[in-house]
C-alpha cells in the first residue's frame, strides 16, 4: 500500500476518474457479452477474461471509496452500495446477474416467442409459445362454461366493476348503500345470473364453471364470509363465557391444524355420506363452505392479535360511557383492532386467493386447474412452462392489486399524524 | 341531602390479596370528595368499583338508588350516569374529538346526531377546546386531551363524576389547565369523587377528604379539619411528606 496511496480527498482528482472508468469498463464488458455475445476481453486467457470484469469493477470501486469526499453523489453512492469491500462485491454481483439475465428473459418472453398461429406446430421459435395461451384463453377465463352463455359471467363482472368504479365518485351516504348492496345483494344476484335456471336463463351446473372467473367467484365469496366469521371467532376466543370461549378455541385449532387439501377432499367426498338420503348440496357450495371456514380460523387469529394490542383503557373508557359489549366492540374496539391488523388481514386474504387452485382435488378447475388440464391435451403437450408463467402473472397482478389496496386503506385510516 | 352513592361493608380481593377492607362511604348529591393516600392503598380500586370497572366481592354499592350487582342492565344504567376520567385520558384515537364526545350520546342515549353534536360542542366550549373539535386525539397536547376526556364524560350528562388521578400523567405546565376545568365543574354543583395528589385543588374544592391506607379508610374529615388537625398518625405522616 506504499506504492499506491490510500484513496482520499487529496488524490480525488485522479482516483475517481480512473475508478469510474474501471467500473464502467467492467459493466460494459458484461453488457456486450450478454447482449451481443461478444467478449471484449477475448484476447486474454479464458479464465482471466471470465473474472476480469469482477476484478476491474472491484479495483474501480476501491478507488472511488473516498470518505467525506464532499461530492454529494459520490458520497451517496459510497454509503449505499460501496461502503466496504464486501458490499462492493455484492453490488457487482447483483448488477452483473441483472445484466446477464435480461437477454435470455427477453428472448424467451418476446423476441424468440411465437404469437401467431393456432396450433402447436406454428411455434417454431426457441421462445415461449404464447399461441397456447391465445388458443385456450377462453377456457382459461371461463372453464367449461358454454360459449353462448359466457355473456352472463361478463355481465356479472361488468356490473361489479361498474358499481365499484362509480362508488369512488359518489357521496359518502350513497357509498354506504353501494357497499351494502355489494355485500348483501350483489353476490347472490351474480351467482343467480351465472348459474341460471330461472328468468329464462339456461341452467349451467357448477361443474362446468372454471377458469379465472371461478377463481374470482370462490375468492370473493370466501373473503366475504370468512371475514365476519373470523371476527366473531376472535371475539369468542376472548369471551369471558367459558362455553363460547372453548367452542371458539376448538373450532380455530381444528381448522388451523388440518391441511386445506384434506378439508376440501372431505367436503367433496366424505361430507355427502353423512347427509340424510335425498339431500344434496352442490359441490361448489360445499367447497366454498370448506374454504371459508378454513380461512376464517386464520382470520380469527389475525384479528385476535389486533384485539390484544389495544390498551385496556380503551375497553374501560367505552364501558364507563355506558356502552354494552356489542356497541363497545363495534364502535371502539374493532375499528381500532382491524386497522392495526390490516397487513395481517391482507396476508390471509392473499393466501386465500392463492389457495384456490387446490380445488382441483375435487375436480373443480379454476385458472391454474384449467392450465393443468390444457397442458395434458395431446395436441398441446410440453406447454407447462407457458401455462404456469401465465398463471403466475395473473395471480401476481391480482395479489399485487390487493396488496396495494390494503396499503392505501392503511394510509387512509391512519389518524396518528 | 339525599345519598347518591352508598358503599356498605365493601370488601374486594385480587386473588388472595385484599385491596379493599370493609369500606363504608356515603356521598350526598353535589358533594365533592377527594381521596388521597399512598400508592397501592386502594384509592383507584375504590372509585373503579363505583362504576364496576372492578367487581367487589362483598358488601353493597348503591348508586343513585340502583344496586350494583351481576345485572348487566343495572351496570350499564349506572355507567351511563357516572362519568369517569382516567389518568391516561383513554380517548378513542380513531375518532375526532367531536366524535369522541358525541359517540356515546348517539349510541347509548339514542340522541339524534345533530343534538348530540350540539351537546358535544357546548361541553368542548366549557373546557375551552372547541377550536380543536375536528382534530384527532393524537394531535392534541396532554392537557388538551385530558380536557377533551372530561368533556366526553360530561356529554353523557352524568350525575356523578369520578376522577382517577387526572393530572398524574401530565407535564407540570398542563396540570393547571385541567385543574381549572375541574374547579369550574365543582362550582357548577357536580357531585365529584377525585383521586389526586393535588392538595391545593383539594383545599379549594373538597367538602370532605378521605385518607386511605392498605385498603382501609383511615380518616374521613371536613377538608379544613383534615389539613389543620389530622387525627391519625398515619395521616399526619402522609401529609408531612407531600405538603
Amino acid at each position: 500500500m506504499n506504492i499506491i496511496a490510500k484513496p482520499s480527498k487529496d488524490n480525488i482528482k485522479t482516483y475517481v476518474p480512473i475508478g469510474l472508468s474501471l467500473v464502467s469498463l467492467s459493466f460494459l464488458d458484461v453488457f456486450v457479452n450478454a447482449f451481443f455475445n461478444f467478449n471484449l476481453m477475448g484476447f486474454l486467457p479464458s479464465q482471466l477474461s471470465y473474472f476480469l470484469p469482477l476484478i476491474l469493477g472491484f479495483i474501480g470501486f476501491y478507488l472511488i471509496r473516498i470518505e467525506f469526499s464532499g461530492v454529494r453523489p459520490l458520497d451517496i453512492l459510497n454509503k449505499n452500495i460501496n461502503s466496504n469491500n464486501f458490499n462492493a462485491l455484492l453490488t457487482l454481483f447483483t448488477i452483473f446477474i441483472i445484466i446477464k439475465s435480461i437477454p435470455p428473459m427477453l428472448d424467451w418472453f418476446i423476441l424468440e416467442a411465437n404469437f401467431a398461429g393456432n396450433s402447436k406446430d406454428d411455434c417454431t421459435g426457441d421462445g415461449a409459445c404464447w399461441v397456447f395461451i391465445k388458443v385456450w384463453f377462453n377456457r382459461f377465463m371461463y372453464g367449461l362454461y358454454p360459449d353462448a352463455e359466457q355473456w352472463r359471467i361478463n355481465t356479472a363482472f361488468l356490473i361489479l366493476f361498474a358499481i365499484v368504479g362509480v362508488s369512488f365518485f359518489v357521496s359518502e351516504k350513497l357509498k354506504r348503500y353501494f357497499i351494502l348492496f355489494l355485500v348483501f345483494v350483489f353476490p347472490f344476484l351474480g351467482i343467480k345470473l351465472i348459474s341460471g335456471g330461472s328468468f329464462g336463463l339456461e341452467y349451467v351446473e357448477s361443474a362446468a364453471w372454471g377458469g379465472l372467473s371461478l377463481t374470482f367467484i370462490i375468492s370473493a365469496f370466501a373473503i366475504l364470509f370468512c371475514f365476519p366469521i373470523g371476527v366473531i371467532l376472535a371475539l369468542g376466543r376472548r369471551s369471558s363465557l367459558p362455553a363460547i370461549k372453548y367452542i371458539s378455541i376448538g373450532f380455530i385449532e381444528l381448522w388451523r391444524g388440518v391441511p386445506l387439501i384434506t378439508v376440501l377432499f372431505m367436503s367433496a367426498v366424505m361430507f355427502p355420506m353423512f347427509l340424510p338420503d335425498g339431500t344434496f348440496i352442490d359441490k361448489l357450495i360445499r367447497v366454498l363452505i370448506a374454504i371459508t371456514l378454513f380461512e376464517a380460523a386464520y382470520m380469527a387469529e389475525v384479528v385476535r392479535g389486533g384485539l390484544q394490542a389495544l390498551p385496556k383503557g380503551q375497553y374501560e373508557a367505552a364501558k364507563s360511557l355506558g356502552m354494552g359489549y356489542w356497541r363497545m366492540n363495534a364502535l371502539i374496539i374493532l375499528p381500532q383492532a382491524l386497522k392495526l391488523v390490516i397487513p395481517g388481514i391482507a396476508n390471509t386474504l392473499l393466501a386465500l386467493v392463492k389457495d384456490t387452485p387446490l380445488i382441483f382435488v375435487v375436480g373443480l378447475m379454476e385458472l391454474a386447474g384449467m392450465i393443468g388440464l390444457a397442458k395434458t391435451n395431446p395436441k398441446w403437450l410440453g406447454m407447462a412452462m407457458e401455462g404456469y408463467v401465465f398463471a403466475g402473472l395473473v395471480f401476481w397482478v391480482i395479489c399485487y392489486a390487493m396488496s396495494r389496496y390494503s396499503q392505501n386503506l392503511e394510509r387512509k385510516l391512519s389518524t396518528e399524524r | 341531602m339525599s345519598k347518591i352513592i352508598e358503599l356498605k361493608n365493601v370488601n374486594k380481593w385480587f386473588d388472595k390479596f385484599q385491596v379493599l377492607k370493609d369500606i363504608n362511604l356515603e356521598v350526598s348529591a353535589q358533594e365533592k370528595i377527594v381521596i388521597c393516600g399512598p400508592s397501592g392503598s386502594g384509592k383507584s380500586t375504590l372509585i373503579r368499583c363505583v362504576n364496576r370497572l372492578e367487581e367487589h366481592q362483598e358488601g353493597n354499592i348503591i348508586v343513585d338508588g340502583t344496586e350494583l350487582s351481576e345485572s348487566t342492565k343495572n351496570i350499564e344504567k349506572i355507567r351511563a350516569e357516572v362519568g369517569m376520567v382516567f389518568q391516561q385520558f383513554n380517548l378513542f384515537p380513531h375518532l375526532s374529538i367531536l366524535d369522541n364526545c358525541s359517540l356515546a350520546p348517539i349510541w347509548v342515549k339514542k340522541l339524534p346526531k345533530k343534538q348530540a353534536e350540539e351537546i358535544a360542542m357546548n361541553n368542548l366550549k366549557r373546557v375551552q377546546i372547541d377550536d380543536q373539535a375536528l382534530k384527532f386525539p393524537g394531535q392534541l397536547s396532554g392537557g388538551q386531551q385530558q380536557r377533551a376526556a372530561i368533556a366526553r364524560a360530561l356529554c353523557m350528562e352524568p350525575k356523578i363524576m369520578l376522577f382517577d388521578e387526572p393530572t398524574s400523567a401530565l407535564d407540570p405546565e398542563m396540570i393547571k389547565e385541567v385543574l381549572d376545568v375541574m374547579v369550574d365543574l365543582a362550582k357548577g354543583g357536580m357531585t365529584m369523587i377525585v383521586v389526586t395528589h393535588e392538595m391545593g385543588f383539594a383545599k379549594e374544592v373538597a367538602d370532605y377528604m378521605i385518607f386511605m391506607d392498605e385498603g382501609k379508610i383511615v380518616e374521613r374529615a371536613k377538608t379544613k379539619e383534615f389539613f389543620e388537625n389530622p387525627k391519625s398518625d398515619r395521616t399526619k405522616l402522609f401529609l408531612s411528606q407531600i405538603l
